[in-house]
């Protein structure tokens, strides 16, 4: 009991601690606001307008890719060495640290494949890193529907992948849905993998808006631009001696552990009340 | 028919995404590292003292990256080993219903903070508060981010610990009960012992997660290359060194470039070897009821 309340309070001291510090920052300014050498002027608008547009890239990429993935191993897989070398690949990459999977993005995305460091490179990276929890959540969610549903399915003439878009996706979006905001929130709050292709951690612009007033309306130049994201933007202000810019990177970090702590609340929130609900 | 045989490749292509990862890390890391052993023996690599890989007389001993990354994870594990096994056998054993219920998921929030904020908290929270107690600590040190990252690993050695002892059929409590032990007794000496494989697995996972820790040793620990088996100093870590590259301007190819892919080489191997020493304990220890 002693040891738990030791972790829980220190969390608390140290949350409420930078709550304290950062909280004089926080202002309509600081969102709206370019990073500066003056302290008090700087802002997070490319951190977050940054984290914003690899998150989507990241959901782009892991999403179909993860739940295909499950789908597959769940419903399709025959249980051969193939299968298992998928499994046992799926398991050990979970335990890859980030960092790694940042060389593997040096080397492969930004250099072989010239990605160059953009946030493509940055999505492509970050959605190979959550791809091993949008995989395990997505079987687990697809492993509690009961073969009954599959039979029923099949008595009425459907084919595997009719049952499978038509009875196991609905039943299981909500558990996959848990899954994937859990694998977001931990991207979100990714720094070293985005450092190591080489994330600007100084940027006063903003990439290419994707809606333009000319035809084609739609453009994806900024999927190739420099950008900077939350965490990055919240390092290089942790590790500058000012300490003016120490409640900066206080008031960032408030903001991120708001975004993180909301989406995990969220998961485990749907996750409780899915729990409740289904009764098969 | 041929549009289901499609849709199965695709699915199957989809889930051979995780084997082309894995193939690309290994690809990726022992081709730039074998350009760098021709550029260094790996002899000199494994012994020389010294890590000084930008200077015009140039080292490469890995020992002194090593050596902050095993005694940042000692400090870690110091921490998060006693606290997460005891929040474990509490939360299992002796916690109320209701209390298991709002702890469980409260831990796993905990384990979904950035790290980049622990580094904030061990440089300018942590670091100022033991300072008050060892004047001469530096400002940057090995402790103050080994302890942060040891609060970053309880909930995981804690979740993990707790499945394993629930898991403990409750005939053998029982059966311990009925011997007239204590429920101290039996949680310590029966529970305990037959979720010994779960926990130790447990361990494995803190320990590869203090190995690959990266923003909080890069942020608190400084980046200061050091030989040093002494947590009141500060040192560089594996990870912070690449760290300290990537934000740096290296040219691509360059013997810089590529160190950063033979120390990725070296995280990636222990952390291997960790997995291997887990699985080995799991099945040595395994009990089957």
């Amino acid at each position: 009991m002693l040891a738990l309340m030791i972790g829980v309070l220190t969390f608390v001291a140290l949350f409420v601690d930078m709550a304290m510090d950062g909280v004089g920052r926080l202002s309509w300014d600081f969102f709206t606001s370019f990073p500066s050498r003056r302290p008090g002027q700087a802002g997070i608008l490319s951190a977050w307008v940054g984290s914003t547009l690899v998150m989507l890239t990241t959901a782009f990429f892991a999403v179909p890719l993860g739940v295909a993935a499950g789908v597959y191993l769940e419903e399709y897989a025959p249980k051969n060495w193939v299968t298992d070398l998928i499994e046992i690949n799926i398991t050990n990459l979970a335990g890859v640290p980030s960092i790694v999977y940042g060389l593997l993005a040096l080397g492969l995305f930004v250099y072989q494949f010239g990605l160059g460091q953009s946030i493509l490179s940055a999505g492509l990276t970050l959605a190979l890193l959550i791809l091993p929890v949008v995989i395990v959540a997505t079987r687990e969610a697809i492993r509690s529907i009961p073969q009954v549903i599959r039979e029923g399915s099949y008595a009425l003439g459907a084919t595997q992948w009719q049952t499978v878009r038509y009875h196991i996706l609905p039943y299981s979006s909500a558990g996959i849905l848990t899954g994937i905001i859990i694998g977001m929130a931990r991207a979100i709050g990714e720094t070293a993998p985005i450092i190591t292709i080489g994330a600007l951690t100084f940027i006063a612009f903003l990439p290419p808006a994707p809606v333009q007033a000319e035809p084609p309306f739609i453009s994806f130049e900024w999927l190739m631009s420099p950008f900077s994201v939350m965490p990055i933007q919240m390092f290089n202000w942790t590790s500058r001696p000012e300490a003016a810019f120490h409640a900066n990177a206080a008031a960032a970090g408030f903001v991120l552990v708001l975004m993180t702590l909301a989406m995990n609340g969220l998961a485990i929130w749907l996750r409780y009340r899915l729990r409740r609900n289904i009764k098969w | 028919m041929i549009r289901e045989r499609l849709i199965e490749l695709v699915l199957f292509l989809a889930a051979l995404v995780s084997v082309f990862t894995t193939v690309g890390i290994v690809y990726i890391l022992v081709r730039e590292s074998v350009l760098f052993f021709e550029h260094v023996p790996i002899t000199k690599f494994l012994t020389d003292t010294q890590w000084t890989p930008l200077f015009d007389d140039a080292h490469f001993g890995i020992m002194v990256l090593l050596s902050g990354t095993l005694t940042s994870s000692a400090v870690a594990l110091a921490i998060a080993i006693p606290l997460g096994t005891i929040i474990a056998i509490y939360l299992s054993e002796f916690a109320p219903f209701r209390l298991r219920e709002i702890a469980k998921p409260f831990l796993e929030l905990l384990g979904g903070v950035p790290t980049i904020v622990y580094g904030y908290f061990a440089l300018l929270f942590v670091t100022p508060l033991l300072q008050k107690i060892y004047p001469d600590l530096p400002g940057f040190n090995l402790l103050s981010a080994g302890i942060v990252m040891g609060i970053m690993i309880i909930p995981y050695v804690s979740s993990i610990s707790e499945d394993a002892m629930r898991a403990v059929p409750m005939s053998l409590r029982e059966g311990s009960y009925a011997m007239g032990a204590t429920r101290f007794q039996t949680a310590v000496k029966v529970v305990v012992p037959a979720a010994f494989s779960g926990i130790a697995s447990a361990y494995i996972l803190g320990i590869s997660r203090a190995v690959g820790e990266t923003m909080i040793l890069a942020v608190a620990a400084g980046m200061q290359p050091n030989l040093t088996f002494n947590p009141l100093e500060p040192a560089a870590t594996i990870t912070a060194y690449i760290v300290q590259v990537a934000l740096g301007d290296l040219p691509h190819g360059s013997v810089g470039y590529q160190t950063i892919f033979a120390a990725g080489l070296t995280l990636m191997v222990f952390t291997l070897l960790c997995n291997i020493a887990g699985h080995v304990l799991r099945k040595t220890f395994r009990e089957a009821y």
